[in-house]
Parts: C-alpha cells; structure tokens; sequence
C-alpha cells in the first residue's frame, strides 16, 4: 500500500438510530482522514457526536436499530459494514481506544497486568511469560514506576494517572497504527493530564501511532493535535490545521470555544465568555446552519445548510468567509 | 485484620444466642402456651402436671431452664427428647444430616449448572425470543410450589409413567445411604434434586442475567470489546465472572437455608427422613429439646455459611480484600 | 454504548413519575394481561358462594360420602368403587368436566373441589394479599427507623433482621404458626382462635419482614445522603418533616413493585402451611389445604390436587410478571449509564 494514503479515511459518515418510529440522527456526513504519525483532535461539546464517531469506527455500535452510511477506509480496508468477526482482528491490534474513566475502564476482578497480557495473548501467539515481560516493558515505557509489582495490583490499588498509563500501555500493547483517545484527560487532576498528553505526543515517534483524540477542551487540543477538525451538533463545523484554527478560526463556534480558554499569559479575565444557550438534540436540528440559534453573526442566507468550503488551508462550514466578512484573526499566544 | 476477625466472631455468636433465645421464647413464653400441658396430654390430672412440671424443670425460672438446656444441648450433649422418652436429641440430628446434605449439596449442583446456563445464554441473546423463553421458563420455575411439584412429580415417576422405559428405574419413595447403594442414592434423590432445583434454578437464571445485562452496559464491558476479545470471552471472562458475586452470596445464604432444613417440603413430599422433616415433626409434637436442637443446628450452618461468603468475596472481588 | 435520545426534550410536557410510570405499565402488554387474568381469578374466587349455591348446589363444607349427584340424567355415586381389577375400596368421582355437578370430582368426603376451590381461592388471596400489606407497612417502618435514624436503632433493628434472616422462612413460619395454632393465642383480653385468618395473615408478614426491610433501608440511606435532603437539612427544616416529605415519596416507589412479589411469596408460603395443615383449618379451605386433600388421591384421582396448584401457579406468575412490570415501569434498578 502506498505511503502517502492518510491511515483513515472518513468519507460522508453518518450515524443514526430509531427511536419511536423515526431515524435520529446523531452523526451526519462527517468527513476527515488521519495521516501516518499524525494526531487529529475532534473537538465539540457533549452530544456533538465525537465519541459517537469513534464508536462506529471501532465497529462498537451494534444496537439494534443503528444504522451507519458512508465510508471509512482503514489502510484501503472499508470499515462500515465490516462483519464483527472481521473488526475483531482490527481491534486492539490495528487500531485500539482508550477511554475516558479510566477509574471503570478496567475490569475491577483481574490485575492490570493480566489484562494487558490478555489482549497480548488475543492477538499474537506468544507465551505467557512473553506476553509478561512485554507487558511490565510497556507499563515502564508508559513512566509507571516499578512495573513489575504494578502489573500484579488491581485497578483499585492504583491512582487515576497510573490507570490511565496503563490503559494506555494496554493500547499499544499490539502495536496498533491508529489509537482513538476518547477523552483521555478529562476525569484527571489538571498535573496529571499533562503528563498523559506528553505521552499521547510522543507516542508517534516511540511508537509509529497515530492518535485520533476526542475532547472537548480547544487547550487540550492546542497542546497536542496537528489537525483538528470541530464538530457541531453532529456535523463538522470547521477542519484544518490545528496552528491555523487557533490563528484565524473560519467559523464563529470555533472562535467562541477559543475565546473560552483561559489565556496562558497576561491578566486572567473576571469572567471568560461563554456560549450561551445549548446544542439543539438532533430531533430539532435546524434545516440550516445548527449553529445559526446561539451565533453573533447570524443571518439570513444560515438558514440554508451550509457547506464546507474552503477558507485558506481549513474547511469552514459557514457562509461568512465565502461573503467577505471573515472573522478577524486571533493574537498569537493560544496555540 | 484480627480485630475484623474478632468483631465478626462476636457478631456471630451474637446472632446465635439471639436465635436460641427466640425459639426458647416461642416455645416456652408465648401468652398461653404452657409445655407442661403439652406433655402432659389434654386431659391431665394436676398431680400428673404437677409431677411433669417438676420433673422437667418447668417450675424453676425461665432463665435458669434457657441456661440447663444449653448446657445439656452444647456441653454434655446429653439433652433427650420429651416426647419419646429418654431418646437423646443430638444422635437423631446426625442421622438425619446426611439426607439433607445429600439433597441440598445435588440439588446446589444442577441449579448452579442450570441456571448459569440459563442466564448466559439469555444475556448473550439478549432481547430476542430465546432470552424471552428462558425468562418465561425461569418464573415459572419461580411460581411453582415446591411441594406441589413433588407430588406432581411423584405422580409421573411413580404412578402414571412409572411401568413404562422412562421412570421405571426410579425406586419408591425414601433415602438409600450412599454407603449402601451409591447408585441407588443417586435414583432416589435425583427426581428430588430436579424438583428441589426448578425454584433455585428461576431465581438465580433470572438474577444472573439481569447482573449480565446491567454489566454490559459497563465501561470494562466495552474496553473488553475494544480490546478484540470474542464476543464468548467477553461475556464469560469478563462479564459473568464480574457478575459471579452476587450469586456467589446468594447461593451460600440459600445452600446453608437448605442444609438447615429449609428443604422440608421436599423431605416430606419425598418421604427423606432429613433434618427438615425431623424439625416438623418436632414441631408438630411440640418436643422443644429436638426443636431447640435443630434449629440451633440450622443456625449454625447459616451463620457459618454468611462466614464462607464473606471470606469467597475476598476472593471473587479483590476490591472487598483491601476495604 | 449509549446514544443520547434527547427524549426529555422531544416529549415536551413533563408528566409526574407516577403518570409516566402507569404510560409504561399500560404499555406493557404481558403486565396487562398478567392483570387481567389476576383480576379474573379474584372475581371467580369472590363469586364462589354463588356457584356453590345456584350452579353446582353444594355444600362444599360439609362431608357427603353417601350422596348421589345427577350428570346428563343419570344418577351418578359420589364414592365410586376402584378401577381396580377386584373393585376393592372407593373412590371419589373423578372430574365431570360439567359445571353443574363436580366440575373437578369429589374430594375424599365427597365435597366438590371445584366449589371448594374458589372458597379456598378467596382466602388463599385474601391471606396473602393482606399478609403482604401488613409486611410491607412493617418493612416500611423498620427501614425507615433504621436508615433514616442509624446510629443504634439501626444497629439493633439490623441484627434483629439478622437473626430472623439466619432461621429458614419456612420453619420460622412453622414454628409459629404451630405454637399459636395448637394454642389459640391469648393476648391480655383478646383471645384469637387457632382457624382465625388472621394468624396466618400475621405470621407470614412478619417473617417476610426482613426480606422487605432490606431494600427499603437501602433506599433511605441513599436518600439520606441525597443532595437534596442534606440542603433540606443545613436549611433546618425539621427531621419529622424531611421523613415526610423527602423520604416517605421516594420509598414509595420501591415499595409498590414489592406489593406483588410479596403478595407471590405470601400465597406460597400460605399453600405450604396449608398444606401442613397448620394454615387454614378444616372445614374451610385454601388452595393449600385442597393439595393437602389431594395427596391421599394423588394416584387414583390427581385432579384433585393439581387443580389448586394450577390455581396457585397462575396466581403466582401473573404476580411476579406484574411485579417485573412495575419495577421496569418505575425504574426501580438504578442504571449507572454515562453519556458521551
């Protein structure tokens, strides 16, 4: 397979489920692709949809009455539709997750050692003792110290931070070239979540992974991502580079959740603005712009849904550029 | 860790002693039940009560005779029955012992295989008619009374079917000793086991897959799944044996019920001499020393049954082990 | 996995708990039809004076060996003799499977079980329905002091459970139900004869009491702790009233879906005693007490004996179903789902 083919790509994904007799829809039409060694952040509020998205690459969403349209192709391998049989072989060794409580994430019954071990022991024929010493290897790489008794403790026995080390450490146990991060700092003390996105960074150069991170946090993606890609109410609202997202935002909702992070250096503001008002729930999604209710520059032509167009080197789901009145550009210092 | 050991101890004994003087109570001072007149029959002369009550301690106070039949019951073991004379009370809970253990710990086994069984399998075809059935099946086996089972059952096995292939090998009613007849034992208690289970078997299918369901909805459920695991490993290795606690704690309170009598119906429906029946028939008679005796008996198997729970939960759940 | 309905949203009007609660119980259509058929067998038990009296013109209470009964003009002999080759002994008439005359037979005195029956189906239902009112008031009550107040109450009132939960239910209800029933039981003034309802009524309730007890101290404590009793609490509204007013609404819940599964235990319980013939007393019936008739003819004329246990089935599965039905309808089990 060709090198430059991005690792995933998403083409016009869609998620949605029946409820009372009618198709909800959660996700529509989004598409992105990940690159080899890159780290894509989506970003968006709860109920936006990005856990949703992750959930229907990894092939676990299997309620019944859920049905995914579009394409994500997986190193050339299309992934909707894909038969679980068929995901099973993908998951934990091609592409892996980690989740956002690590407190509940682990099976509480067995020791963190043993369940790295199985996943170890799931995807390759490798002896018991093998699958051990890789894992207390991986458990030290991933910084937790003395990984040799910390393999043998429970998830109980170990803090929030060693936890989600050592979810981690089980991710990559397989050597997997994609790893969806869904929320990974979010359930962390604000010292801890440092040290995890240092280790989700450096990840591409020790280990060859790219990262698909999930988050509702502009900082988090400010500190991590190469690219990023905004999602609204289920569809994307703005794509790009992360660097020229955190320059000039195309789109009014990305400039309100950047306005939203605390600023690094200068006096910290009374107050940091906020969005006012809540995503619609999908069943009342407007037929225009979902952003249309809750914007500053709202007018006529948002209530035609708006397509992504192109705006330097991002996507901008939003007419304001394409009509002149693009958003001014930020100072330097977020990103 | 030690005082833990000591405090549980304490408790304990605590729940025995209260269990002893609660039947003491029942028995011998509840508003107008009067044990002399009781052995003495209906029509006794005063001299004949006056006689008894002597002679059995009846005349001293309530506490001194608590105190004389604990001692007689735990110390000397020589307590004796007041309905057959002279006939101690303590060799008679010995033999009938092996019967309910035989029926409880046969039973223990087809209802655990059965109904984790029925469980997993529901759980895993969640939703569709197979988990419906089994649930269906499962409250069935909840709604019948056991000792209408039995009686059905007797009336298949040993009556209606009985000359035919099916039932012919079932021998009548009764127990054969394991040391007489190994396979005989197991004809005669099986059609019991099955009808002792078909309850437990419910109770527990049921319990078991609505834990299986509420843990698949688990975050460990789905980084299992994530993982790569099979669907099978994920239910069973993860699922199941996270969900293996409750039934574990449930199934020693019920096993130690059982050994404790709690099988009577089935002994009296199936004519099994074990301690379940031997405490009706104490009962109905009235004979407080083998009423006392058994039910003290029965105490014990529970309390020690709450005892082996609580130490296989240290096992089952490493998060109690710390606690 | 879990997807966000937004359902809370679309539905718009926000209906009370109880409302939306009886919507899904309605909905459910094995909990309706368990209902119905619950209500059909009530109404049959409550009409039985009438089908003895005007359909079947039996006595079921009294013995009648010698007796004739007329089946599609001819006369037929309650006391048959035997299938057997020989003709030895008698037996009672099997089912006629005619509602004028021994639908079900006769029992071994020759009375009608299915008169006998639905008598015995009134108190069979009347004991368990009762018992399991009683229980769950005297549950509700000791939960309630126990969780709510903790501290010693709770430690003595858990212990007394304790040691009641440690003797099996069965022989406990025996143990009593022999000493009161053998005895009568005198109570200073009160004297309450040994075929008094209410002796089984009690027994049962009260040894069900730690069965029930359990979960409602379960629910007090977390209510205790709840954010919204604890700023009732610092606002100093008064203890009295936080029961009232917090507590006492949000147990109810938990209290209505163990109404019938109580009530199913009751009736098993009720036929066991029964059954031992230390439940209802002769002459009149319960369920029970006809299985207890049944067992000598269990070889010879079963019907007698399975019909009351069908009886008793049904009862007992339209309850649990109904029960299943409530607690789905209330959302009893406390779901610990995330979102996204």
């Amino acid at each position: 397979m060709p090198d430059d083919l991005p690792l995933l790509e998403v083409r016009d994904l869609s998620v949605s489920f029946r409820s009372r007799g009618r198709d909800v829809p959660i996700v529509e039409n989004v598409s992105f692709s990940v690159d080899r060694q890159e780290i894509l952040g989506i970003v968006g509020e709860s109920g936006s949809g990005k856990s949703v998205t992750a959930m229907a690459i990894m092939g676990l969403i299997d309620a019944p009455g859920v049905k995914i349209t579009g394409s994500a192709l997986f190193r050339g391998q299309e992934l909707v539709g894909l038969s679980q049989r068929s995901f099973r072989h993908l998951r934990g060794r091609e592409i892996s997750m980690i989740f956002q409580d690590p407190m509940t994430a682990f099976t509480p019954v067995y020791t963190i050692g043993w369940q790295i071990d199985e996943q170890i022991r799931v995807h390759e024929a490798i002896s018991r003792t093998g699958a051990r010493a890789r894992t207390v290897q991986l458990l030290g790489d991933m910084g937790v110290p003395d990984p040799e008794r910390t393999a043998n403790r429970y998830p109980h026995q170990l803090s929030g931070g060693l936890r989600q080390r050592a979810m981690i450490a089980m991710a990559l146990s397989c050597n997997p070239s994609l790893l969806i991060a869904d929320e990974p700092t979010t359930a962390l003390d604000v010292t801890v979540q440092a040290q995890i996105l240092d280790l989700l960074r450096n990840l591409r150069h020790n280990y060859g992974s790219s990262v698909l991170l999930i988050t509702h946090d502009m900082g988090v993606v400010a500190e991590t991502c190469d690219r990023v890609m905004v999602l609204y109410s289920g569809r994307v609202a703005e794509r790009g580079p992360a660097e020229a997202v955190f320059r000039q935002p195309g789109h009014p909702y990305t400039g309100a959740l950047l306005d939203s992070i605390p600023p690094l250096t200068g006096p910290r503001p009374e107050r940091l603005p906020s969005i006012a008002g809540a995503p619609p729930p999908p069943l009342e999604r407007p037929s225009g712009c979902a952003f249309a209710p809750r914007c500053h520059y709202v007018h006529e032509s948002c209530m035609i849904l708006p397509s992504l167009i192109a705006y330097g080197t991002q996507d901008v789901a939003c007419v304001l550029p394409a009509e002149g009145h693009p958003l001014p550009p930020r100072a330097a210092g977020a990103a | 860790m030690l005082t833990a050991l000591l405090r549980r101890l304490a408790q304990t004994l605590f729940v025995l002693f209260g269990i002893s003087v609660l039947v003491f109570l029942v028995f011998f001072a509840t508003p107008g039940a009067d044990p002399t007149a009781r052995i003495a029959g209906k029509n006794a002369s005063p001299e004949t009560m006056e006689k008894v009550r002597h002679e059995y301690g009846f005349d001293r106070p309530l506490p001194v005779q608590y105190a004389t039949m604990m001692k007689k019951l735990f110390i000397t073991r020589d307590l004796t029955s007041y309905v057959d004379r002279g006939e101690p009370v303590v060799p008679e809970i010995v033999m009938a012992a092996p019967v309910t253990l035989s029926l409880a710990a046969g039973g223990a086994a087809i209802w655990v295989i059965a109904s984790v069984t029925m469980g997993t399998v529901a759980a895993a075809f969640r939703g569709t008619l197979i988990d419906r059935g089994l649930m269906i099946l499962g409250l069935i086996g909840i709604s019948l009374p056991v000792f209408w089972l039995g009686q059905v059952a007797n009336l298949v096995t040993q009556a209606r079917y009985h000359d035919t292939w099916m039932f012919s090998w079932v021998p009548g009613l009764g127990y054969i000793p394991f040391s007489e007849s190994p396979t005989g034992w197991f004809r005669a208690l099986i059609i019991p086991w099955i009808v002792l289970a078909v309850l437990f078997t419910g109770i527990y299918g049921r319990v078991l897959r609505a834990d299986l369901v509420a843990a698949s909805g688990e975050d460990f459920m789905r980084t299992a799944r994530a993982k790569g695991l099979s669907p099978a490993r994920v239910l069973l290795v993860h699922g199941l044996r996270t969900s293996m606690i409750t039934f574990v704690s449930l199934f020693g309170l019920d096993f130690a019920q059982l050994i404790g009598g709690g099988a009577l119906l089935t002994e009296v429906v199936f004519g099994l001499q074990g301690v379940g029946r031997l405490t009706y028939q104490a009962l109905s008679n009235l004979d407080l020393p083998l009423i006392m005796a058994s039910v003290m008996y029965s105490a014990v198997f529970v309390v020690l049954a709450n005892a082996v729970v609580d130490v296989i939960y240290v096992f089952l759940d490493p998060r109690v082990r710390d606690a | 996995m879990v997807i966000k309905t937004g359902s809370s949203a679309v539905s718009g009007v926000a209906a009370g708990p109880w409302r939306t609660a009886g919507q899904a119980l309605v909905r459910n259509r094995p909990a309706m039809s368990a209902l119905a058929i619950l209500l059909l067998v009530t109404f049959a038990c409550i009409m039985a004076p009438f089908y003895a009296h005007d359909i079947a013109h039996t006595d079921p209470f009294t013995s009648n060996v010698a007796g004739s009964f007329s089946l599609n003009g001819q006369n037929v002999d309650i006391m048959q003799p035997n299938d057997n080759p020989l003709h030895l002994g008698l037996s009672p008439a099997g089912p006629t499977w005619h509602p004028s005359a021994y639908f079900l037979g006769a029992d071994s005195q020759g009375r009608d079980v299915a008169a006998r029956l639905l008598y015995g189906g009134r108190n069979s239902l009347l004991i368990s329905f009762s018992a399991a009112l009683l229980c769950i008031g005297m549950a509700a009550l000791v939960g309630v002091l126990s969780g709510f107040f903790g501290g010693v109450v709770d430690m003595v009132l858990s212990r007394l459970m304790d040691i009641m939960w440690a003797v099996p239910v069965y022989l406990f209800a025996i143990s009593l139900s022999i000493v009161t029933i053998s005895q009568g039981l005198k109570i200073g003034p009160f004297t309450v004869e040994s075929d008094n309802l209410l002796i089984p009524i009690v027994i049962i309730a009260l040894v069900y009491v730690p069965y029930a007890a359990r979960p409602v101290r379960g629910r007090v404590m977390t209510l205790r702790n709840a954010e919204f009793v604890m700023a009732a609490r610092s606002l100093g509204v008064p203890r009295w009233r936080i029961l009232l007013v917090d507590i006492l609404p949000n147990i109810s819940a938990t209290l209505v879906v163990l109404a019938p599964l109580l009530t199913a235990l009751a009736l098993l319980a009720e036929s066991a005693l029964s059954f031992l013939s230390i439940g209802v007393q002769a002459p009149a019936a319960s369920w029970g007490t006809i299985i207890q008739d049944g067992e000598g003819l269990i070889y010879t004329r079963p019907m007698v004996a399975i019909a009351p246990g069908l009886a008793i089935v049904t009862v007992v599965l339209t309850l649990n179903i109904l029960g299943d039905g409530l607690r789905d309808a209330l959302d009893i089990r406390e779901t610990s789902r995330k979102g996204s």
